[in-house]
């Protein structure tokens, strides 16, 4: 146990925000309601000492802690500081819509940031108990926060479904471990993909093990045929936690696909491309079909979320080191636009009022000519119409497909997307030519507006010069992979 | 077959069949029971594996304190059977079928063919001053040192998610915190009035007082 304070050191960012999480708990009990926003700025301090400490301690060599349970590499560092970009916009988004509705607590908070704790542990996990604890521990922030608004029926539903299926998949997952541990007599996902490399223990078993990691993963992501949860959790939860399910968690969810699929699994990559194809086609076709009928937009985006995932998934299953580049690209791509997205639902509900619907948005262009622009730069980005950077995260991972020879499913893929613009260009159309049916004025605080700007505008700018975003993402990957 | 193995088949069955009972008893007070037994049985076969502290630890915690619990819960719950079955015989064909093929699936895979002992290997026989307890702390202190951190993490957000979920202000309720009431100042509660101890009685006050008495 000598080379504890090693061992320390590279998880100290975890470390830290564990630690801000418990203070913050605890100062929450001693400060009067009209203090809370000490909470806020302390918990955006803390995401920022964390982004100060990543970035301090990065290396492009790869650390392993713990005995090899953990592991500080580039790739982990790079989706980690996404992780509190997404989560610090995330925070500037909600503390409005959380204050009218008395949710903004110092709970809030400190479930926020543990379930950060989470994914950072996911991003970061190199044996499969690490990788288990880390979802457990997300997963549960994540069914509290949805239930945190207690009182309001259509939360308590949405957590409860959202807790049966996500114990399922945990289980499912588990599972699968169980059998990967059969099969290769280790936990370790280095250690399992030489054991694998040295020659296949039991083929049937080790598949059968597969199919349930998976099927796991793939209920957490969202995937199609696993992806019942997606819109009713969506619609019911709070918008807040919508924002929250829907973006940041996306970038552990894939950091433990790599981990497990690519890092551990990559001898049968054969085979689990096989089912990814699967997933991905049908994930792109039944969200998109299925968003054109919806009426609700928080329902619509949780759609649209599904077949973003199977883009993702298209990049996943090029099984090559620019796959992963592109859809670690898409995955940061997505998760700006679904921070956006929320956003402008968030600043266009006010006290007592949801806006949900796809009629709220009628004749924004009237009530705001600027908010509709930022709605129209984040609609265009997730259609993938350029120069946005929706465009650019789908041309690349179509791309990298396209490389691995999946030629008539690109054009599929192609197709589903233009299929898919219907829906996206909808809303463009309510907000410039149709009547507003709600004439009040947009009630949303200074923090909020600008944040929103910045995002939209950044999806622009970003899809114009997409290099620094791709260069980070091919670094990872480069470095991570061997 | 040896001694073992009968007893191992012995606690199999059992296992099995309280297993099977726990999702078929009608009465979900007899469920909860059915699953206190399959896990005594439970922790009687890894008696048998030699994992005595997991064993122990089984009954302690979950008959122990876990399913007790539970047995509270249930009994004070008013569970409408009729409607938590219903619907039954409707997903019966479908789940059944499934369940079927997922047991048979595992048969194929899980059955000696790939877990025989001669693929597998019998563990070798430990000597006998061998602390399965100080083992098991060992690792856990050292080699999953993390992962035992972070159950811990995981506990501690459940105790946060559960008190923000059902901790409320109530209006109504008439608790008083005893730090304030201990600070109670005497100005706080009572009044000091100056008054005199005797007061002339005003002219008009006397006159009316005398005249009742006066009818009388």
């Amino acid at each position: 146990m000598s080379n504890i304070f090693s061992d320390l050191i590279t998880a100290l960012p975890e470390i830290f925000v564990l630690g801000m999480a418990m203070f913050i708990l605890l100062l929450d009990l001693f400060l009067k309601p009209s203090q809370r926003g000490l909470i806020f700025w302390l918990s955006q301090l803390t995401l920022a000492g964390a982004a100060t400490i990543t970035v301090i301690t990065h290396t492009p060599a790869v650390s392993y802690a713990f005995n090899g349970m953990f592991v500080d590499d580039p790739m982990a560092d790079a989706l980690k500081v996404m992780t509190y970009i997404g989560t610090a916009m995330m925070f500037v988004y909600t503390r409005h819509y959380l204050s009218l509705r008395g949710m903004f607590r110092g709970e809030y908070y400190a479930l926020v940031l543990f379930a950060m704790v989470g994914m950072m542990v996911m991003i970061s996990g190199q044996n499969f108990l690490t990788l288990y604890m880390g979802l457990e521990l997300l997963s549960l922030c994540l069914y509290a926060l949805v239930a945190l608004d207690r009182d309001n029926p259509r939360a308590t539903e949405a957590a409860m479904k959202y807790f049966v299926l996500g114990a399922l998949a945990s289980g499912m997952l588990l599972y699968g471990m169980s059998m990967m541990y059969g099969a290769t007599g280790s936990l370790n996902i280095a250690e399992v993909g030489e054991s694998l490399m040295q020659g296949a223990p039991t083929y049937s078993m080790l598949i059968l093990g597969l199919v349930f990691i998976v099927a796991g993963l793939a209920f957490k992501l969202g995937a199609v045929p696993f992806q019942m949860w997606v819109p009713d959790v969506y619609h019911g939860s709070p918008t807040a936690m919508t924002m929250l399910i829907g973006s940041v968690p996306k970038l552990a969810a894939f950091a433990m696909v790599i981990r497990l699929l690519v890092q551990g699994l990559y001898v049968v990559a054969v085979d689990w491309q096989g089912m990814l194809v699967i997933m991905a086609v049908l994930s792109i076709a039944i969200g998109n079909v299925a968003a054109i009928a919806q009426t609700n937009i928080k329902r619509m985006l949780a759609y649209s979320t599904i077949s973003h995932i199977g883009f993702l998934l298209f990049g996943l299953m090029s099984a090559s080191m620019n796959g992963f580049a592109s859809s670690m690209f898409y995955v940061s791509a997505y998760v700006l636009m679904t921070l956006a997205g929320f956003g402008m639902i968030l600043l266009l509900s006010r006290q007592g009022f949801e806006a949900e619907n796809l009629d709220d948005l009628k004749g924004l262009n009237q009530r705001s000519p600027w908010n509709a622009f930022l709605m129209l730069i984040v609609m265009f980005s997730m259609a993938g119409v350029p120069p946005t950077l929706g465009f650019y995260a789908k041309f690349t991972v179509l791309q990298a497909a396209l490389e691995a020879g999946f030629v008539g499913l690109v054009i599929f893929a192609v197709l589903m997307a233009a299929v898919g613009a219907f829906y996206y260009l909808r809303v463009v159309k309510l907000m410039y030519f149709d009547e507003p049916q709600d004439t009040s004025p947009i009630d949303a605080p200074t923090g909020m507006r600008v944040m929103l700007s910045v995002n939209a505008i950044g999806l622009l700018v970003l899809g114009l010069m997409p290099q620094a975003l791709m260069g980070i993402s091919a670094y990872a990957m480069f470095y991570s992979i061997q | 077959m040896m001694f073992q193995d009968y007893i191992f088949y012995i606690f199999a069955a059992i296992l099995l069949f309280a297993g099977l009972r726990v999702i078929t008893a009608r009465n979900p007070v007899h469920a909860a029971l059915f699953l206190v037994l399959a896990f005594f049985t439970a922790a009687g076969i890894w008696l048998l594996l030699e994992a005595e502290f997991l064993a122990i630890v089984l009954v302690l915690v979950y008959v122990g304190a876990v399913m007790v619990l539970f047995l509270f819960v249930v009994m004070m719950l008013d569970i409408n059977l009729d409607k938590l079955r219903e619907g039954f015989w409707e997903y019966l064909p479908m789940a059944g079928f499934i369940g079927v093929l997922m047991a048979a699936e595992m048969v194929m895979i899980l059955g000696s063919k790939n877990f025989g002992v001669d693929r597998v290997g019998a563990p070798p026989p430990k000597p006998a001053d061998y602390s399965n307890t100080a083992e098991l702390g060992r690792v856990l202190y050292s080699d999953y040192l993390l992962t035992f951190e972070l159950a811990a993490v995981v506990l501690l957000v459940a105790i946060i998610a559960a008190i923000a979920l059902t901790l409320r202000d109530r209006k109504d309720t008439k608790f008083i915190d005893p730090a304030d009431q201990v600070k109670v100042k005497r100005a706080d509660r009572i009044r000091m009035v100056s008054m005199p101890a005797f007061k002339e009685p005003l002219e008009q006050d006397a006159a009316d007082n005398t005249e009742p008495k006066d009818k009388a």
